[in-house]
Order: C-alpha cells, then structure tokens, then sequence
C-alpha cells in the first residue's frame, strides 16, 4: 500500500486535476455531441471515471482511504447503472430497431 | 434508522408475495408496512439524535419530517395505484418493490451525514425511478422517457460525483460536520482551497438537474409527459421533495458561511426557473405536460428557501412541499381517472367535468387554487413563507418577480377550472371508485385544513 501511494505520488497532484478536468471534459462534450446512445452512456462512464482517477490521487495525498472506499462505492452504483441502463436501450431498440438518440422527438418540444 | 430498516425488509417481503401469486395482499401489505414505517420515524421526533455508523447518518427532526412527508405522500400515491398497474403487465409485485426501493434512496437521501450517503441514496432512488418510467415496455413514449431520464440523470450524478470529489479534495473528508468545520475554520475567502469553490458549483449544478431547475430543466417535461402518470405523480411529488431536502440539508449544514459566493448563482437560477415553468405552461394545451411545467415553477418557489437560507428555511421547504405535494397528489389522481374513462389528457377533456362528476371537479379546483397559492388552500400558506423567509434577507426584488409569476400562474391553473364549470360537457358521466375517492377526500380535506389552521405545521422546527 505505502509503495503505491509513494508511486502515485511521483507525479505532482496538479497533474491528476488537470487529467481528470480533461477526461471528465470530453466525457461531457461526448455526451452532448454525440447521437448515438451506446457512445453517450460511454461517456458518461468516462465522467465517472475520471471522478475515480481524482478520487484516488486525492486519496492518496492525503494519506486518507476514504477517499478510495468512495471509489468502490462509485463503481458498484455504475455498474447498477449500466445494467439498467443497457436493458433500457434494448427496449428502445427493439421498438424502434434504432439507438440514434434523433428519433427521440416524439414528445413535442 | 428503524423505517428505513422496516422499507428495505417490507420491499423484499412484496417481491416474496409476488412469487407466491399472492396479488391481492400486495397492496394492504405494503400500505400497513408503510404506516408502520410511518409511525417509526415519528417516535425519533425529538429523540436527540446524533449521527449513526461511523458519522454516516443523522436521524435528526429534519430527516424525521421529511421522511414522514415522503411517506405519507407515497401511500397516498400507492393507494391510487389499485388496478393500475395491472393493466400494464402481470408482474405487479415487481412495481411495488421497486417504489419501495425508490423510497428507501429517499429516506437515505434525506437523513446523510456523509457526502458517500448523500450518492448512494441519491442513485438508489434514480436507478429505481430509471425503471418505473419505462414500465409501459411496448409503449413509445414512456421508452423515450425511460431513456431520456436515465442519459440526463447519470449525466449529473457525473456533475455531483466531481463536485463531491474537488470538495473531497480541498477538506480532505466526506463528513459533513469536518467539511462545516473546514469552512468554519477559514473565515477569508481567499484561505479556502478554489476547489472548494467550483466543487460547490459542480454540485449545485447536479442537484439542479435532479430538481429540475432551468437551465437544467429540459428533460422534466418530456420525461414527466412520457412515463406512466402514476410514476410521475411519484416523481413529481415524494422525489422532487426528497431532492430539495437534500440539496437543502447539504447547504443548511455545510456551505452556509459561502452564501455570498453561491447565492447569485441560485438566485440566477431561481429567477430564470420561475418564468421558463410559468411561461411555457401557459402555452401548454396538454393538461399533464402543464403539471410538469408548473412542476418545474414550484422548484424555483421552493428554491426561495436554499437562495435566503436561515433559521426558517427547513420549516418553508417543509410546508411548501407538504401544500405542493397533496395539491398534486390530488391533479394527477384526477388526471388518471380522466384520461381513463375519456381518453384524453388535454384540456378538452375536463369540459364539463362539474355536470359529468362534481366531486372530481370541486377536488381539482382545491388543488388548482392550492398550487396558484390563493387563501385559505394550503398553497397560499406555502408560498407565504417562502415569500417571508426571502424578504427576511431583502430580497425584494426577487419577491416582485415571483407575485408577477404567481399571477401568470393563476392564468393556466383557472383554464381547467373554466372548462370544468363553463364549457359544455359531452359524453358520459365519470365514476370515481373508491380508493380515488378516499385519496381525494383526504388530500383534498388536508389542503384545506392546513390552509386554515396552519399552526399545525408551521412550528415542527
């Protein structure tokens, strides 16, 4: 555990904010750009991810393994999510044999 | 702690009675679970509480009324649901314990001490809700509505997740008390760590996506239109309290000294959610799409309270909620019998409901003069303090901009009442059955009683 914190802490914390502001980033541009809904729940996934990443580097410069138990928590509450998620879009699909997200304009504005 | 113990055990004895073909037990079973669970967390009131495992939970008197709130307010919405969702498919079972479920994410999400409780609780009621709207599985809108709640609610659980991460960051803990302490202890603004700062920001903007307030308010009413109307009186109702309990507990406990950095950007978002709900719903010719917008309009009423917080804060979101959530209770609960027996859920279809059915239109008019906050309903006393809570701080101009949107208000909400009692009626009388009749009654006797004696929920805190 000490070899891995020490590792982690090679690169200066600075670094892992500004990789996650990035990943977390494209993850939201991906969501509002994109139209297909596999590639939007990907980059929501993306988001989470990057929340992990600084989750972890926060944690481990503060010497405090909440921060790391907040991951798993994190983790198992997305995987929830992706199977709820994944069982949605088959639904839509199977209606509409599409999960281009246009076609999703039936309620009107 | 004992309800929320008693709803996870109650979800999973539904799921059994399901599995045994037991349908008929289902719903007693679940409302007398309920009342139980009900009755638990009243006995807490008062209970000086402190904060349970490992400082996760905190059973104080504000989770205690907000729980019982969301309580009431789903055996209320549950006792509707007799003979609804049977006509959706045969799994019955399944939509209780998962309401159940949903409440369980509720109660967590009202009673955190710790910023992991605040997320789990907060996904458990999502990924539930994710579920109950896309129940009508072969009919296009509500899987459009599944979908679109589910991409735009794990979008800002991402929002909160990196907020809740920077705040992580800056004081080194989840818990809520250090995070108040770590504030406390900085009395400069520049002493704080600027994390700090586009944390809270980050988690302002999640938690408005959750309630619904404009500008992240674009999924409400396509997702509210779409799902099965029993679900979104649900979501309009017990989840839009629940969230505005927890946005207001997390600001009441935590950011408090912040306010001079936070409050305009909520007061930005409080102006500009009361005239996009009040404005677009008047243009609504869709008496459900209409509650949604109004649904959208009450959340910057109730968001007064987080904009001006004080001492009487919880005591205004409290009342409102109660007032805004019979009123709707009450809307929605007329809605279906109406779109049931006319098949129709525009307003066309409510001419002449006073000769078709006088009770349902007396009903809907309590809960339309309740929700445009005319006197003696239970409205008017909602908006009363959260008008008072905000001109506690001089925020009159923000007052003068919200009586102009409770004007435009009574606009839409007597278009119903003018086509119930002055347009022609035609087709055949509407029958109420009883379990309507008894919701009805009830909410409909509540809202009047709180209008009048409003004492008797005005000094909970």
């Amino acid at each position: 555990m000490d070899s891995i914190t020490s590792t982690i802490q090679v690169v200066p914390l600075n670094h892992y904010i500004l990789l996650s502001a990035i990943l977390f980033s494209i993850g939201v541009i991906g969501v509002l750009i994109r139209r297909n809904a596999i590639i939007i729940f990907m980059s929501i996934e993306l988001m989470l991810n990057s929340v992990n990443l600084l989750l972890t580097a926060f944690s481990a410069y503060s010497g405090d393994a909440s921060g790391q138990v907040f991951v798993f928590f994190i983790m198992a509450l997305a995987a929830a999510e992706v199977a709820v998620g994944l069982a949605i879009i088959v639904m839509v699909y199977r209606n509409t044999s599409s999960i281009d997200i246009n076609i999703l304009n039936r309620l009107k504005w | 702690m004992n309800s929320l113990i008693v709803i996870s055990i109650l979800a999973i004895v539904v799921l059994y009675l399901g599995l045994f073909k037991a349908k008929s037990a289902l719903l007693p079973v679940t409302v007398i679970g309920l009342l139980g669970a009900l009755v638990l967390a009243i006995m807490e009131w008062n209970s000086g509480a402190s904060a349970i495992y490992s400082g996760m939970m905190l059973f104080d008197n504000f989770a205690v009324a907000f729980s019982s709130l969301t309580i009431v307010s789903t055996i209320l919405i549950l006792l509707l649901s007799k003979g609804y969702f049977e006509k959706i498919s045969d799994n019955v079972a399944e939509y209780y314990t998962i309401i159940l479920f949903a409440l369980v994410g509720i109660i967590v999400m009202v009673s955190y001490h710790n910023l992991t409780m605040l997320f789990v609780g907060l996904e458990i009621m999502s990924v539930s809700l994710y579920i109950l709207a896309g129940i009508k599985k072969r009919d296009f809108a509500s899987n459009e509505a599944a979908l679109k709640y589910f991409l735009m609610g794990a979008f800002s659980t991402g929002f909160l997740l990196f907020g809740i991460a920077l705040i992580y960051g800056a004081s080194h803990s989840f818990d809520m008390s250090v995070i108040a302490q770590y504030v406390i202890d900085r009395p400069t603004p520049s002493a704080i760590d600027p994390m700090f700062y586009v944390g809270i920001i980050l988690m302002i903007v999640g938690l408005s996506f959750k309630i619904g307030a404009a500008p992240f308010h674009f999924w409400t009413p396509d997702v509210y239109e779409g799902s099965p109307t029993l679900i979104t009186t649900f979501m309009s109702t017990v989840v839009k309290t629940a969230g505005f309990a927890a946005f207001l507990r997390l600001f009441a406990m935590c950011f408090a000294p912040l306010a001079e950095f936070w409050m305009p950007t909520l007061l930005v978002i409080t102006i500009l959610t009361l005239f996009i709900g009040n404005i677009t719903a008047l243009y609504q010719s869709n008496f459900k799409r209409m509650l949604a917008f109004s649904s959208i309009s009450h959340a910057g009423y109730m968001l007064f309270a987080i904009v001006a917080l004080g001492s009487t804060s919880i005591n205004s979101v409290f009342v409102y909620a109660s007032a805004y959530s019979l009123a709707s209770i009450i809307a929605f609960g007329v809605l279906i019998i109406v779109k049931d027996q006319t098949g129709g859920e525009n307003f066309d279809s409510f001419n002449g409901l006073s000769k078709k059915n006088p009770f349902l239109a007396f009903v809907l008019t309590i809960a339309m003069l309740s929700l445009a906050g005319i006197p003696l309903t239970a409205g008017f006393i909602g908006k009363f303090f959260m008008f008072s809570t905000a001109l506690q701080q001089y925020h009159t101009w923000l007052i003068v901009l919200a009586i102009v949107n409770a004007m435009i208000g009574i606009f839409y909400y007597f278009r119903v009442i003018v086509s119930m009692y002055f347009k022609d009626a035609e087709g055949k009388e509407l029958i109420t059955p009883g379990y309507f009749q008894l919701v009805l009654s009830l909410s409909a006797v509540a809202t009047i009683i709180l209008g009048i004696y409003p004492s008797l929920i005005t000094n909970l805190f």
